[in-house]
């Protein structure tokens, strides 16, 4: 095995997702379809290797690697594209495969790219407690479900101009039908209500126990993305919020739980002032 | 095997070089396929032959010893069909060599097509060619040419968009209908009024894996008869409100003088459908539904107009790659001429003969 850093991994693995989304603009200017199998073996092999840096990271840290803003876009990258090789080999959608390895591109060569998001990381952060780690990991889990959501709401937005509009061709040729992709919204939505709920009560157990160590802007802000999304399923599964207006609700409630990472990131303890695993090997 | 020779023939005739009463004239109906066959065994200097015969073309592929034995096909099928000798000279497509490759790849990737870049055709030339195995009527060189025909349309189609988009309304709708609903076979159809085209849409819908079909018209008597064609149910004409909402496709083929769905009735039927969106196909003119639902969300309407303009650029796209595909179709048939000229060299003996005319 190579001797290279936690980093290095992290950038082979986006150059993966960037390989993915470069092949797939390729196939859309030639107006030709991606082939779905391709796609899915270059973004596969790029999570396999986030995920053999994620868990070299992990290694040095001795822990959950989400203790900076650099560990929470690659776990939340990481998780995308987790459901992705599970979604995209269900439904056999492409293109979804084309938007998740951009968004994946992005959160992770944004974070490697910044440095400081990596200069310093909380030791400890969960207090060595694993059900924190587990209820924190969960957490970040469900935001990789709702930055699929809001990649699929993207993609349901675009179908459904192209048939008003009658721009049938290019990119709009080869999404998947109004009815697949509002399906796949709805599965996304309980799936991502569940596992944050799931995360909820395991740290609400930790909560309960130790109610001094509670940060009351941390829970309030969790508390309120959980509810605005659960309320979003409700009104959904009663036909209240559906089509384009469900959609639009899909991508501002995800870039709003997006800002609200870094209220919940920063209400943690404070960040010590040695330098993290950056170059861990 | 120079590429004057001619023991690798075609002659035939097809929709661009006859109009459709003689192509009526020159179809071989299956009454008379199996005596047609046996009035080919008899033919002498005849080695090989595969009959290709569809709507649009009757097309003669073999292998023959002499020009003699290719005039004398030609002589039979004439007497066979009742048509004069000279009348079918002229309309009659003669090709030898690697030229009959040529048009053989050109005609099964649909490029010589009355719908370009159709599929079906494909279908048809593997079944000419299952029946000419069956009858034993094959030999080396036909076997192989059309073999390599079979895979090389397919890397045609492939590598080309010759046969992207469809062409005609019906299949314009089903193709839209897909993008809305993905899968047709859950989709309840609600077809108003018995108009030949929204008739044809109704196929177009079944061919591709529709199975609840529904249909409505004034005259109640109309709507059971067609039902029972397309093994739909009917629906009285004053229940088609109503019931809108229970319908995921509603096709317009009235012809009434004015909107026979107003924006009313399909915002009463959406809140039936709950988050289903509904596709509406206005296919009558006057329009039989209000142009006005295209706004409402959830709901796509397109009328026969926008259909058309999609079919037109969609029949665009397929001629733009027509030159691309008549190169590789270039390429190909030289390349299945090259394996026929070495296999040629000593696997059977071949002359070189000029076509009659």
């Amino acid at each position: 095995m190579p001797d290279f850093t936690d980093r290095t991994w992290l950038w082979f693995a986006t150059a993966f997702y960037l390989a993915g989304f470069v092949l797939g603009t390729i196939a859309l200017l030639r107006e030709r379809r991606q082939s779905l199998a391709l796609t899915y073996i270059i973004v596969a092999v790029g999570w396999i290797i986030q995920t053999f840096g994620l868990y070299q990271r992990g290694l040095a840290v001795k822990g959950c690697p989400l203790g900076n803003t650099f560990e929470i876009f690659q776990f939340t990258a990481w998780s995308a594209i987790a459901l992705y090789l599970v979604i995209g080999a269900t439904f056999r959608l492409s293109l979804l495969g084309y938007f998740t390895s951009l968004l994946s591109a992005v959160l992770t060569a944004v974070s490697l790219a910044i440095p400081a998001w990596d200069a310093t990381r909380r030791v400890g952060a969960f207090g060595g407690n694993p059900w924190i780690e587990f209820h924190a990991a969960l957490a970040l889990f469900s935001y990789g479900v709702f930055a699929l959501l809001a990649l699929t709401a993207v993609m349901y937005l675009l179908q459904v101009f192209s048939l008003k509009k009658q721009h049938l061709h290019g990119l709009f040729a080869f999404l998947p039908s109004i009815r697949d992709l509002d399906h796949i919204n709805l599965r996304l939505l309980t799936a991502g209500v569940v596992i944050l709920t799931a995360s909820i009560a395991v740290g609400s157990v930790y909560w309960l126990q130790d109610l001094d160590k509670v940060n009351l802007a941390k829970i309030i802000t969790t508390l309120a993305v959980w509810a605005a999304y659960a309320v979003v399923l409700c009104l959904r599964l009663k036909a209240v919020l559906i089509s384009k207006k469900f959609a639009w609700t899909c991508i501002l409630l995800f870039a709003a739980a997006l800002l609200s990472l870094k209220p919940i990131n920063s209400s943690r303890q404070p960040l010590p002032s040695s330098p993290p695993s950056a170059a861990v090997k | 095997m120079s590429d004057h020779s001619a023991t690798l023939f075609l002659i035939g005739a097809s929709h661009q070089t006859a109009p459709m009463d003689m192509r009526e004239r020159l179809a071989l109906t299956p009454d008379k396929i199996e005596s047609f066959h046996a009035a080919l065994g008899a033919l002498h200097g005849l080695r090989e032959i595969t009959v290709l015969n569809t709507c649009n073309r009757v097309e003669f592929y073999g292998v023959a010893e002499s020009p003699a034995a290719v005039a004398r096909l030609q002589e039979t099928f004439c007497a066979f069909q009742g048509m004069p000798p000279d009348a079918f000279a002229a309309i009659c497509r003669h090709a030898h060599g690697r030229a009959a490759i040529e048009h053989l790849l050109a005609v099964a990737c649909g490029i010589e097509s009355q719908m370009l870049g159709e599929t079906e055709i494909l279908g048809q030339v593997k079944d000419a060619y299952a029946e000419a195995q069956t009858r034993r009527t094959t030999g080396p060189v036909l076997n192989r040419v059309f073999q390599k025909t079979f895979q090389y349309a397919k890397h045609v189609r492939s590598h080309t968009a010759i046969n992207e988009g469809q062409i005609s309304i019906a299949n314009v709708a089903v193709d839209l209908a897909l993008k809305i609903f993905g899968d047709l076979s859950s989709t309840r159809i609600l077809l108003l009024g018995s108009g030949d085209i929204g008739e044809k849409t109704a196929k177009a819908f079944q061919s591709r894996g529709a199975t609840s079909l529904t249909i409505a018209s004034r005259t109640l008597g109309h709507a059971m008869e067609l039902a029972t064609t397309f093994n739909g149910t009917a629906l009285p004409w004053e229940h088609v409100t109503e019931k809108l909402g229970d319908y995921s496709i509603v096709v317009g083929s009235t012809s009434a003088p004015d909107v026979v769905v107003t924006t009313a009735d399909v915002v009463a039927a959406m809140k039936k459908r709950r988050a289903e969106p509904l596709f509406f196909i206005d296919l009558a003119l006057p329009r039989d539904i209000d142009a006005a639902v295209a706004k409402l969300d959830n709901v796509f309407l397109y009328n026969l107009d926008d259909l058309a303009k999609i079919a037109e650029e969609n029949l665009a796209a397929r001629t733009a790659q027509v030159v691309h595909a008549r190169q590789i179709v270039g390429e190909k048939s030289e390349a299945i001429w090259k394996q026929i000229e070495s296999q040629a060299g000593g696997a059977f003996p071949l002359h070189r003969v000029e076509l009659p005319r």
